[in-house]
């Protein structure tokens, strides 16, 4: 490949907050900003440097239409850099790193601003199809009649409201939602509640651990609201919860006799993770310091009832392109929508039958090992801001790998509708 | 085509049998209605009033508004009241004569219409407004001690009824375009791009001139009129004393008789030459002369990197968003950041109420714990403890990391410049920047300069303080700098009378009745007498101040004063102090012991040379503290006592209370207390 290199310089991430019922305070926009701004007042180049915006956001707001113009506009950086919003599902924030390496690799641009952002406590609820043709059957009737008319084939149903983020949660065409789809593979993998629940304790115990040992604070820019509140952490990391109190939890999904519970599922929050991309040329003239190289990545479509398990394709296809085997790999980010999705992708990759059949390879890849993999937690404990949770995981791996001397990565993710995204990166240094 | 006529200051073009005049004064950033400018408006209008035409629309050629007023500058110049009147009766007669148009006549307004101007406006047919932020209008008049003169307060009840014409004439304050629409000042508002079609169809339409309605009118009734006149009174009474500040009775009392404009010219020619709007219009001067002095170079600053978040740097960073700047807050403790975001969301929506504007300046101000922004800052200024120590080694971390071309500010209130700057390598881009609390509402910026202080660090200085719209005063870095020193030997004079058993709200009532927006002792407690102790202590040695033991005694058991609930008065939980009646008046002694000394101190820093002149004492301590502004500062008022009689007054103290009186020797060099930029009257 002639490409140019396309490196991250600098990125951070807000802390990912609960949805709780109640929208949070803060918009997409307002987070990306949050996130982005620390990064822009510490580069030593100014705003309206940068080339383009890219963001990715599954849900913006009815007023944030292409969010990312509004985020680069808010940053400052000025009216004459271009911006726009990608949508992938569950990895836009990864797809909108994969358009900005791109750019850069064509050598269409220097320095890219990049990330994703998702508010889904704020996901709208909208009136259905039924109510806007009654509205609007009644605002163009032409006499008192007319409207009379217009007015009487109003139906109670009309007053239905329509949850764009439950519906954002479900897949479109086999009606499945994404509890369901973990579900699915959980069965076909043999996941027992019991892994999951250790898997997702894990993730708790990982996260948790990183923060004390000071491991996030270079990723995390604290919010501040505007009623004088700080927030520092991820509000739904569990410090205190165990194996009891997982196994207490209800199947949500598949009420009576499902595995997947919200203790073992990634949580609805609200988040944004942003980076800074620079090509070589912008490095040596800025003199930026390199966080990693961003190398490719690769895309693939599965069942949408599996949706999870499209990682193991994404991976597999990355793999074979880089002529890298499982083991070149140092660590790697698996997005945990699920813990029973996590579990069953090492799972087919074990699996020779799986290999054979779905991978069309002799030999299965392997699993990669846990200790290597989501070091320090997951979306099960940060939560999983749809938008966002590309862009960090891209982020973290970078900044884990860094401190774990370097070395080849992976971040991956399972994409609602049934895709898979797996992006390779490279941190300077030897591995230990 | 364009009408031959000799102008210099008015643009007039015709289209459509309908002239478009423009007003741009030569020379000026603003349009001021001088006698030269009215004096061409009524040659222009004599051409054009006979003549067959549509309409006539006036507009300003200037950026930022439409009319400012009338030329403040000229007053000076009015020796007595008999020409004071005439130059009002000669505006009459030109609105007048605009107003007689046989065609109707369109004001197109934008930016600020202020006194003279909006009485401009007022005597046109129409007035159209842009619906942007910056169009204020307002008669603000008082502000200077007088009253609309150009038949302002005959034409405005009938336009917009009586209670909002005298709200406008009494508070002097402006409106937004949209309030203006509301309120029936302006017939329509619109963007800047419709402004002149507006105009064109108000003249093709011609609607009738618009007039308030009836309810409105109803105050201006005989019999109500005589008991609104009494309430309106009672309430006035409450905002100003009446010996100090007559301009808003007169405004009342016009009112009452239902005056005409040739009343009108009277009345304001009497002001006009009265003591306070002297002393005031001097001030207003002399403010503008401080912007001027800051308007002079570029300030270069975009982004401003402060470091502390106690009350004054999260003001001034507050402060400096909300006018447009790029700001950056670093504290070590994330909570008081937080605090301060909390506070700028509150004074955001309080002022600026569109959810956009919130937006956009809480963006400019950025929460920065980790000092993210000081890297590419282009001012750094510290606010954090008083301590040398812990300031030169910021000072030493700052130097590091900024670009060569920042320019570091401190806003000590006690430490030398000459001692930070040691820290430094290069320590003549250091520059004191001393804010007042609460930053929002105290007008003055201290523009400390040090011994190694560069020029070009303080025409910076200077430039950026204007441009955040405060009023930056020159002065030298020496203990106390101007302000705090000459207010100290007050406050302690004050806390010296309660020891001595005065009741403390005899005192306070004796220095608002001279003036002072609020009493000495009430002042410490809101300061905070924590604060009031460490600047009386740090005075204590150079100036001989001695401490009064009731201060430390209520710093030590913890009563600070309105933010502990207790000072030297006991405030309840919404922040009032609880006051006792105080019977009988005895202020001549209180009031005399408390502003001598005071007077005693300016006339010692004017010997040192910590300001130039007496003038900037004035204007430091009027737009500082709030002194009575009808006294025009605490020289003026000295001038007009004298200085013999000062020192005279001063030795009698001395005798009877101590040295602490004992006249500065000042007192007996008139070259130290001549008044230089503005000319006396």
């Amino acid at each position: 490949m002639s490409d140019a290199k396309v490196y991250v310089v600098d990125g951070a991430r807000t802390p990912f907050l609960k949805a709780r019922g109640q929208p949070n305070e803060f918009s997409a926009a307002d987070l990306a900003v949050a996130a982005a701004r620390p990064l822009l007042a510490r580069a030593p180049f100014a705003p309206e440097q940068i080339d383009e915006v890219i963001v990715g956001c599954v849900i913006p707001a009815p007023d944030e239409a292409n969010v990312a113009r509004i985020i680069g506009l808010r940053l400052g950086c000025g009216k004459a850099v271009p911006a726009f919003t990608v949508q992938r599902n569950c990895a836009s924030g990864l797809q909108a790193l994969a358009s900005a390496r791109e750019r850069i690799a064509q050598g269409h641009a220097h320095l890219i601003l990049a990330g994703g952002t998702e508010a889904m406590s704020r996901a709208p609820i909208q009136w259905n199809t039924a109510m806007t043709g009654w509205l609007a059957g009644v605002l163009r009737a032409r006499n008192p009649i007319a409207r009379l008319r217009a007015i009487a084939a109003f139906r109670l149903s009309h007053l239905v409201p329509v949850y764009t983020l439950l519906l954002g949660l479900t897949d479109p065409l086999v009606k499945l939602n994404m509890g369901q789809t973990a579900e699915i593979v959980a069965h076909r993998f043999g996941i027992t509640r019991a892994e999951q629940d250790t898997y997702a304790l894990a993730s708790h115990q990982r996260l948790s651990a990183a923060y004390d040992a000071g491991q996030m604070r270079d990723e995390i820019e604290p919010l501040y609201d505007t009623r004088g509140r700080i927030h520092q952490e991820d509000s739904g990391l569990r410090r205190d919860t165990d194996m009891n109190q997982l196994a207490k939890l209800r199947p949500v999904f598949d009420r009576k006799y499902g595995v997947v519970t919200s203790g073992n599922s990634s949580q609805v929050t609200d988040g944004a993770a942003m980076l800074i991309l620079a090509s070589e040329t912008a490095v040596e003239r800025y003199s930026l310091p390199v966080l990693g190289e961003l190398l490719g990545e690769d895309w693939a479509g599965v069942d949408p009832s599996q949706m999870g398990l499209g990682p193991v394709h994404a991976v597999a296809k990355l793999l074979a392109r880089f002529e890298l085997s499982m083991e070149d790999i140092r660590q790697m980010e698996l997005n945990e929508a699920f813990a029973a999705q996590v579990l069953a992708c090492q799972a087919a990759w074990a699996s020779a039958e799986y290999a054979r059949d779905e991978l069309d390879l002799d030999v299965p890849l392997g699993p990669m090992e846990p200790a290597r993999l989501n070091t320090e937690g997951g979306a099960v404990a940060i939560g999983h801001p749809v938008g966002a949770s590309g862009a960090r995981i891209v982020l973290h791996l970078l900044r884990s790998l860094r401190r774990h001397g370097g070395g080849l990565g992976v971040a991956t993710l399972c994409i609602g509708g049934g895709q898979g995204g797996a992006m390779l990166v490279r941190v300077e240094g030897e591995p230990a | 085509m364009s009408v031959d006529i000799d102008v210099v200051n008015w643009r007039m073009e015709e289209a459509d049998e309908t002239i478009v005049l423009t007003l741009d004064v030569a020379g000026q950033r603003a349009n001021a209605l001088s006698s030269t400018v009215l004096e061409e408006f009524d040659r222009i209008l004599g051409q054009i009033e006979s003549r067959p035409l549509q309409g006539l629309v006036i507009r300003s050629a200037k950026v930022n508004g439409f009319i400012v007023g009338a030329d403040v500058n000229e007053f000076q110049k009015i020796v007595d009241s008999t020409q004071a009147a005439a130059l009002a009766r000669a505006g009459q007669t030109v609105f007048n004569r605009l107003a007689g148009l046989p065609f109707p006549s369109v004001a197109l307004i934008h930016g600020n219409c202020l006194g003279g101007g909006l009485e401009l406006a007022l005597a046109c047919t129409y007035r159209i407004a842009r619906e942007d932020e910056a169009t204020r209008l307002g008669l603000p008049e008082v502000r200077l001690g007088i009253h609309p003169g150009f038949a302002g307060s005959v034409r405005l009840p009938p336009l917009i009824g009586d209670l909002a014409a005298l709200d406008l004439m009494l508070t002097g304050r402006t409106v937004s375009a949209r309030q203006a629409f509301a309120l029936g000042l302006v017939d329509e508002t619109v963007p800047e791009r419709h402004l002149l079609n507006a105009a064109h169809a108000f003249i093709a339409r011609h609607p009738h001139r618009r007039r308030a309605t009836w309810w409105k009118r109803a105050p201006s009734w005989p019999f109500l009129r005589q008991p609104v006149f009494r309430l309106l009174q009672r309430q006035l009474h409450k905002k100003a004393n009446p010996d100090h500040y007559p301009a808003p009775y007169r405004v009342l009392d016009l009112w009452r008789r239902a005056a005409s404009q040739e009343e009108e010219a009277l009345s304001l020619g009497e002001l006009l030459v009265g003591r306070t709007s002297r002393n005031l219009v001097s001030i207003f001067l002399l403010g503008e002369e401080l912007k001027r002095n800051g308007r002079r170079n570029p300030h270069g600053i975009a982004h401003l990197h402060v470091i502390g978040a106690g009350t004054m740097g999260a003001d001034i960073a507050i402060w400096a968003a909300f006018k447009g700047f790029r700001v950056s807050l670093q504290d070590q403790q994330p909570e008081a950041l937080a605090r301060t975001v909390k506070k700028a969301y509150g004074f955001y929506r309080k002022k600026l109420k569109k959810p956009v504007a919130i937006q956009n300046a809480m963006d400019r101000l950025m929460p920065d714990a980790g000092g993210n922004g000081l890297r590419r800052a282009d001012l750094v200024i510290e606010a954090i403890v008083e301590n040398a120590d812990v300031k030169r080694g910021l000072f030493r971390t700052i130097e590091s990391i900024v670009r060569p071309g920042a320019l570091l500010a401190t806003n000590t209130s006690s430490i030398p410049l000459e001692v930070l700057g040691e820290a430094l390598k290069d320590p003549s881009r250091l520059v004191g920047l001393h804010f007042f609390n609460p930053v929002a509402q105290m007008q003055l910026v201290e523009i400390v300069r040090g011994k190694q202080t560069s020029d070009s660090a303080l025409e910076r200085a200077r430039a950026f303080t204007v441009a955040i719209e405060r009023l930056p005063l020159d002065v030298r870095s020496s203990p106390g700098f101007l302000v705090n020193r000459v207010l100290m030997p007050y406050l302690i004079e004050a806390m010296t009378l309660a020891q001595e058993g005065i009741p403390i709200e005899q005192i306070d009532q004796a220095a608002t009745r001279f003036g002072m927006p609020m009493g000495p002792v009430l002042l410490a407690d809101t300061v905070g007498l924590d604060i009031c102790l460490s600047v009386a202590e740090m005075l204590s040695g150079p100036l001989g101040i001695s401490v009064p033991d009731r201060l430390r005694e209520a710093v030590e058991r913890g009563d600070l004063g309105k933010k502990s609930g207790r000072g030297f008065y006991v405030f309840d939980r919404s922040g009032r102090p609880r006051h006792r009646a105080v019977r009988g008046h005895t202020d001549t002694p209180v009031i005399e012991r408390l502003i001598l000394r005071m007077l005693n101190e300016a006339a010692a820093c004017l010997r040192e040379g910590v300001v130039d002149d007496p003038d900037s004492v004035d204007v430091g301590m009027v737009f500082g503290t709030g002194f009575a502004p009808y006294l025009g500062g605490p020289m003026r008022y000295a001038e007009a006592l004298g200085e013999v009689g000062i020192a005279s007054s001063l030795r009698r103290l001395a005798q009877e209370y101590g040295p602490r009186f004992e006249p500065d020797e000042a007192w007996a060099r008139s070259d130290l207390l001549t008044h230089h930029t503005v000319p006396r009257s």
